[in-house]
């Protein structure tokens, strides 16, 4: 951290907290980032003279005399196409042994994207998995979230998906990540062969928690150059957005706010939302789309870090460990893809919306007929047969190990349906009765 | 000469100024950082000390920027050429601006300057106006888009002089009114109107009594919304509050739809940008555009104008409604409006309420509400704003103050229920928990009594009947087994389905489903009923379940069927016979015939 000729400094500290301290100091900008006796500081409250910073790795040992140099600049990150294929911390600098990065220095956290120049979202991303691509089909441009308990295998899913979407630039902002994840991702991307299209920004949990903070708006602002300079599609995985919740609520806290539901700051939701709504579709073809983590404490979605996240994404995808069949499945009831109406029976077969929900409602009779069964009621014929199908639809559609294309899935569903219910009981429109059916003729 | 001040304080977009000379509450102000122009609302005066929400992000901004008071309050502009825009929540024209991503400190005119419109004077010299009154209208797009006399025009003037039927631009004088003190006032097409304060040129707002038909049906048959009237869509996430608000958007009969979509996502209002310019209006078979005005703030889009936005968007319809029109304003979601409120209660350290929402959140939003309503206007016509706002809750909890404050104010509580939404019976509306006050008015019984048929009301009171029934024959079944309870449960609970699937759940994405007229909304009320009413015989429960499953698969298919085409009464016929073979008459029904 060389201090330039013309750069101002400090040395007179008047108040320190747990993750603040205050100086007094002159012609300071709002949100512009500062150096405390070395250590990465931002602008948060300006009083007149009296400067508040926020002091990223924490004030354990900060001194009143300490050196405080103020860069004259918010964070920034320099970007370039030689981005690809490197590691970073929050702040940007390489952890990968490579050199520093040259390009333009721009501002992260950037303006939003004017609404009306927007594009629609219109391109699938495939991934094989007919929990997704059936059930809640993913397209380019869309933000959605994994809710899944911290002992799901979600990063394996989200490498998953990451490597067969096609994308053309895969950025990993890891947040609070074992260092056993982050190899796991570093070792999965590199056998893949994916590793020049991949960046990575990296807190791990022997990072402090509140630089954590920084690690979205670094992924998204160089997101943002690939998708606009590049026009590229670039698809940015975000683990584990609770993590950076968590350290919101640690600095709101410091700061004395009021704290509003589950003791996160009240501002929750458009912190996440400035966050989430960097996924889009650009009018040049390039496009943002946002796969992030959520982990859930005890399974709960009413905390305050899950609501909101749900209110600002476009859904979310659920796991569960399915017992009858002994694997992983994404969960058809609460998973939900806002997107999907976009494109499916548009982009993908007509029948598809209908054979989605079919499936769907009657694998929900199969939960009430379990539900039964358990308070111990007799099941009927009709029970019996939905719970038949609910097992092998689990199977040959639900479990994450599933790799086909979305017409084998739609097949897939059709003989399922026709194996077990009747066409009253399907209840779906005629015109694809007629071309699809392959049950019986009643 | 204005007042000034300088920035002397910053936290998030909460700035201190301190100011050389009076300033006002609610005032709008300009802070200039190196040139670019920062707008501001005052929110708090202490001393020399105004407090200032900024609409834009503060990055960057330094004690001892130059700050100028404008001595007016935030501001729409009214006038000709607001139909089919698209507006952020200051009213800023977003087509006008420049590149891919929004730019701080640009403002752009939410009209059009130089345009000419045909202007056709509707008074003459010497006719005595006074506020709201109209002098001319011009064709904007399909409306009759009357040219008024400004709202903030106290008392009466003389029109002094008018301008013949001809070409103008807004900007353009058009008329010199002159009051009794002899002072003149030069009009032309355009006014501005401070958004937080209600337009009242109107003479009175009885209750309203006219349904408004919005084609869901569950909405018009079970809990009718009048014009004029208020109503919420409160719903966990994902329960399908958007949905339901853009299918109100594209068939609801109203002349004029002003979406405001309030911190929400941009993807959604993307959407609408698409869609509508594509999409006929069923009714005049121009485009949804055309009848449609835009009000987008979305999540990522500073909070301060979020709280703004559906100010703008009210006044808006305000200014339309005096002008005679039925206007429907949609906010998606107020919820959004009261955390942007939160924020900067919070932001200010001011004593927080429950939650955290600052204490008067009850009386802002029962303020709000109260704007909508039915008015007879000063020349006798009638115009009404009908105001349906979603509210997210917390946890899905509806227990919680923006739900509970929303409750107080509007008249229609439409709850989403997460359990229909996750079995995909959309819309997820809860049939019992929702409800419609404007179905205890005399007054719209009365008019349903000659709008639909006699006796309506009743009809509908029925089907609510029979729903709770239904739930209630469910509990038991749930708790006794199939075999627990008598035949008649499984029956009673069965015709509730069919209320259920056939004239609640509506599929958003059908061409046809998506929208039900009054008049076919009332066959299947007749119909459906007709079948609640008549008495079946099984000998078992689970010849019920499969008996009734394809009475509501023939239901549901005539309801994806063009209303009586010939695919549809062949579909009719099959229900017939089907009917046929299980109705039976008792014996004191037979014996009465
Ligand atoms: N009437 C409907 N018909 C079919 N699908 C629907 C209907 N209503 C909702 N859905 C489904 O539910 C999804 C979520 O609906 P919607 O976006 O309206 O929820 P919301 O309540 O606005 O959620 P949020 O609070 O997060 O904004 C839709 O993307 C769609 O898949
Ligand atoms: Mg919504």
């Amino acid at each position: 951290m060389k201090t330039k000729a013309f750069q101002k400094i400090y040395t007179h500290i008047e108040n320190v907290t747990k993750a603040t301290c205050t100086i007094e100091a002159d012609g300071v900008t709002n949100d512009e980032m500062a150096f405390v006796d070395g250590r990465p500081a931002q602008v948060v409250k300006i009083s007149g003279k009296n400067i508040t910073l926020q002091i990223f790795p924490g004030t354990q040992g900060i001194a009143t005399d300490a050196e405080v140099v103020f860069l004259g600049k918010p964070p920034t990150l320099k970007v370039s196409n030689e981005l690809k294929g490197r590691f970073f911390d929050a702040y940007g600098k390489p952890i990968d042994g490579g050199p520093e990065i040259e390009g333009e220095e721009v501002e992260i956290g950037g303006p939003s994207v004017n609404p009306v120049r927007r594009q629609q979202p219109s391109e699938i991303i495939p991934t094989g998995i007919a929990g997704i691509d059936l059930n809640n089909t993913l397209v380019t441009g869309q933000k959605i979230p994994f809710f899944a308990d911290p002992d799901q295998p979600f990063n394996q899913v989200m490498a998953t998906v990451a490597l067969r979407a096609e994308a053309d630039v895969i950025i990993l902002g890891g947040m609070g990540m074992s260092n056993d994840d982050y190899l796991y991702y570093k070792t999965l991307f590199d056998n893949a062969g994916a590793l020049d299209r991949i960046i990575a920004f990296i807190n791990t949990t022997e990072n402090p928690p509140v630089e954590r903070l920084l690690v979205p708006d670094m992924s998204l602002t160089a997101a943002e150059y690939f998708a606009t300079k590049h026009n590229a599609k670039v698809l940015c995985l975000l683990t584990d957005m609770t993590l950076y919740a968590d350290a919101l609520s640690i600095v709101s806290n410091r700061m004395d706010q009021i704290p509003s539901k589950d003791s996160m700051p009240g501002s929750l939701y458009s912190d996440l939302a400035k966050i989430y709504e960097k996924a889009a579709q650009f009018p040049d073809g390039g496009s943002i789309t946002i796969i992030a983590v959520t982990t859930l404490s005890g399974g709960d979605i009413t905390h305050a870090i899950p609501d909101n996240t749900g209110y600002i994404t476009e859904g979310q995808l659920y796991l569960r460990r399915d017992t009858d069949i002994a694997k992983v499945i994404i969960d058809p009831f609460r998973s939900l893809s806002r997107l999907k109406q976009l494109v499916i029976g548009k982009k993908t077969r007509g029948d598809h919306p209908q054979v989605m929900n079919t499936a769907v409602r009657l694998y929900a009779d199969a939960a009430s007929a379990r539900t039964k069964l358990e308070n111990g009621f007799d099941l009927t014929e009709y029970d019996r047969r939905t719970l038949d199908f609910a097992r092998e639809y689990s199977r040959e559609l639900l479990a994450i190990d599933i790799n086909v294309d979305i017409d084998t899935m739609l097949d897939t569903g059709w003989k399922l349906l026709g194996k077990y219910f009747t066409k009253d009981e399907v209840g779906i429109k005629q015109e694809f009765m007629e071309k699809y059916w392959v049950g019986s003729a009643t | 000469m204005s007042t000034k001040g300088k920035v002397v304080g910053i936290v998030a977009n909460l700035v201190t100024i301190e100011v050389d000379g009076p300033v006002a509450q609610n005032e709008i102000c300009y802070i200039d950082l190196k040139g670019v122009k920062l707008m501001a609302e005052v929110i708090k005066i202490t001393g020399k000390l105004a407090f200032v929400q900024v609409f834009e992000s503060t990055r960057g901004l330094y004690v001892g920027c130059e700050t100028e008071f404008t001595g007016r309050m935030l501001e729409v502009t009214l006038g000709p050429g607001m139909l089919s825009k698209n507006y952020d929540g200051l009213q800023n024209d977003l087509n006008k601006m420049e590149g891919v991503f929004l730019k701080r400190g640009e403002y752009t005119y939410p009209l059009e300057k130089e345009k000419k419109w045909h202007f056709v004077p509707l008074v003459k010299e010497g006719d005595t106006v006074t506020g709201g009154d109209w002098l001319g209208s011009v064709k904007e797009g399909w409306i009759d888009h009357k040219i008024m006399v400004p709202f903030n025009y106290e008392g009466t003037g003389k029109i002094e002089s008018i301008v013949s039927e001809g070409d103008y631009t807004v900007e353009d004088t058009i008329a010199v009114v002159c009051d009794s003190d002899g002072n003149e006032r030069k009009l032309t097409m355009t006014m501005k109107w401070p958004v937080k304060v209600e337009v009242r040129s109107f003479r009175n707002k009885p209750r309203p009594f006219k349904i408004m038909e919005t084609g869901i049906r569950t909405i018009d048959t079970l809990n009718p919304i009048t014009e004029g009237g208020t109503g919420f869509i409160p719903g966990p996430f994902g329960c399908g509050k958007t949905v339901l608000q853009h299918s109100l958007a594209k068939y609801a009969e109203a002349d004029l739809i002003i979406v405001v979509a309030c911190g929400e996502r941009a993807n959604e209002v993307v959407e609408i940008f698409k869609e509508f310019p594509e999409l006929d209006d069923p009714r005049t078979g121009r485009k949804l555009i055309e009848r449609t005005i835009i009000i987008c703030n979305t999540s990522n889009m500073p909070v301060a104008a979020r709280e703004a936005s559906v100010y703008t968007g009210m006044t808006i319809a305000e200014y339309y409604r005096t002008m005679g029109l039925k206007v429907l304003l949609l906010a998606d979601s107020t919820s959004r409006w009261a955390q942007a409120l939160r924020e900067m209660s919070n932001r200010m350290e001011e004593l927080p309420g429950p939650d955290a929402f600052p204490m008067d959140l009850s009386a802002i939003v029962s303020n709000f509400y109260s704007r909508a309503g039915f008015v007879y206007l000063n020349n006798g016509q009638t115009g009404s704003i009908t105001f349906i706002g979603t509210v997210s809750p917390a946890g899905g909890n509806l227990k919680e103050p923006v739900t509970e404050s929303t409750k107080k104010a509007a008249r229609c509580f439409y709850a989403l229920s997460q359990n229909r939404a996750d079995s995909k019976r959309y819309p997820a509306v809860d049939p019992i928990d929702s409800y419609s006050k404007y179905l205890e008015y005399p007054e719209v019984t009365e008019y349903l009594d000659k709008t639909a048929e006699s006796g309506w009301v009743d009809k509908v009171l029925q089907l609510k009947d029979i729903l709770l029934r239904g739930k209630e024959a469910l509990d038991q079944i749930n708790i006794l087994g199939d075999d627990g309870v008598p035949l008649e449960y499984h029956i009673t609970y069965n015709k509730s389905e069919i209320i259920d699937f056939v004239i609640l759940q509506q599929d958003a994405f059908d061409a046809v489903d998506a929208s039900t007229p009054l008049k076919r909304q009332q066959y299947m009320v007749n119909k459906v009923l007709d079948i609640c009413n008549d008495n079946f015989e099984f000998d078992n429960f689970e010849e019920i379940g499969t008996y009734f499953k394809k009475i509501i698969n023939i239901l549901k298919q005539m309801n994806y069927k063009e209303f009586r085409c010939d695919e549809f009464n062949e579909l009719e016929k099959q229900l017939d016979s089907l009917l046929a073979e299980r109705v039976v008459e008792l014996e004191s029904q037979a014996a009465a015939l």
